[in-house]
């Protein structure tokens, strides 16, 4: 698969080291280019400096080509326009936002995006991690 | 009606400004604390503190009653975002959005956003006119696909004396006003007289404009 990452952090260069060592074909975008450190040497993909937002950085990094588009910069804005962005302008088949803010979050998905929150997915993890050892059918239930 | 701005630099602000004199609610959302003093400081008490683009502080703002939201910070993402949670979250009526880089444009229309302003955009379009002179965009009309434009006829333009059957009009185009140097204005029929010196106002598209130059100089 054709796979176009934006924002190479933690979680964006961790999937794109994965996707490319499953033989992928991985395109990173990031607006920094100290970023790409996050990236090991032996990563064969390819690295694009720019806003991820941007309709034309979109197509220097193949997205009117490409499976899948990952929004998964810092900014919530950025994430939500930049799926947008690669959707309708650039017909990218399958997108996903990262959306930190689960009212947000809400609302992109009521707009028909693939949305990930993890705010509310840690939320989850926290409360199990917490109260693991409790009796569910305890008072902390 | 109550108004909702985003975004308190230059534009925001002088929004602000002219909206209170008309006599409108304004509250201004602004995440800059020194800039909300100052404006505070000029405009009375109008100014939120936050982030205009996060739902718990639209809900503050008492966006669920705002009548018009109009976003416009520097970020074109954040003017996306804020236009969309006022239509999805709060069924705002109109949403108006600033587009800072033209590029942007596309996305805006194609997520069905029709008023947008974007500055870098009319201003470019200015200088084209002034640089290709005579014909003068006035406004692009709401569809987009229609201008309104202005002309003033030469002295010794072909057209001089023609009524306006006579004249060769690209398609899509209308007269809609004939402006006479020591008259009052006209609106035109078919055997209206062009004179010189007299400023046409025209409708039409922006693929026809220099066509339409054509027709009224003769300038090619």
């Amino acid at each position: 698969m054709r796979v176009v990452i934006m924002g190479c952090g933690r979680l964006g260069s961790t999937l794109a080291r994965e996707l490319d060592h499953e033989g992928h074909d991985v395109t990173v975008i990031d607006i920094d280019s100290a970023a790409f450190n996050w990236l090991e040497e032996d990563f064969r993909g390819a690295t694009v400096i720019g806003a991820g937002e941007d309709v034309e950085v979109q197509q220097v990094a193949g997205v009117p080509r490409a499976d899948i588009f990952l929004a998964l910069a810092n900014g919530d804005n950025r994430n939500a326009m930049a799926v947008q962005v690669a959707k309708h302008i650039h017909r990218a088949p399958r997108v996903v936002a990262r959306i930190y803010d689960p009212e947000r979050a809400e609302v992109y998905r009521q707009l028909g995006i693939n949305v990930v929150n993890p705010t509310t997915i840690l939320d989850q993890m926290v409360r199990e991690a917490a109260f693991a050892s409790e009796d569910p059918n305890g008072a902390t239930a | 009606m109550y108004i909702i701005i985003v975004g308190g630099g230059k534009v925001g602000r002088g929004a602000a400004r002219d909206l209170i004199e008309m006599g409108h609610e304004v509250c201004l959302v602004e995440r800059d604390a020194n800039t909300a003093w100052s404006i505070n400081n000029e405009l009375g008490e109008v100014a939120l503190l936050g982030d205009g683009a996060e739902i718990h502080v639209q809900r503050a703002a008492g966006m669920n009653r705002a009548d018009v939201v109009v976003a416009c910070t520097g970020r074109d993402q954040a003017n996306l975002a804020v236009a969309q949670t006022a239509q999805t979250r709060f069924n705002v009526a109109k949403v108006i959005a600033r587009i800072n880089d033209p590029r942007n444009e596309r996305i805006f229309q194609a997520l069905g956003f029709n008023y947008t302003i974007s500055a870098t955009t009319a201003i470019v379009n200015a200088i084209e006119q002034e640089v290709s002179a005579g014909l003068t965009r006035l406004t692009q009309l709401r569809s987009s696909a229609f201008v309104l434009a202005e002309h003033e006829i030469p002295r010794l333009a072909p057209c001089v004396g023609c009524t306006v059957r006579d004249l060769d009009l690209p398609p899509h185009t209308v007269l809609a006003l004939i402006i006479r140097e020591d008259d009052e204005p006209e609106i035109p029929g078919p055997n209206s007289t062009i004179n010189a010196a007299d400023v046409i106002v025209a409708v039409t598209q922006p693929q026809h404009e220099s066509a339409l130059r054509t027709a009224l100089t003769g300038e090619t």
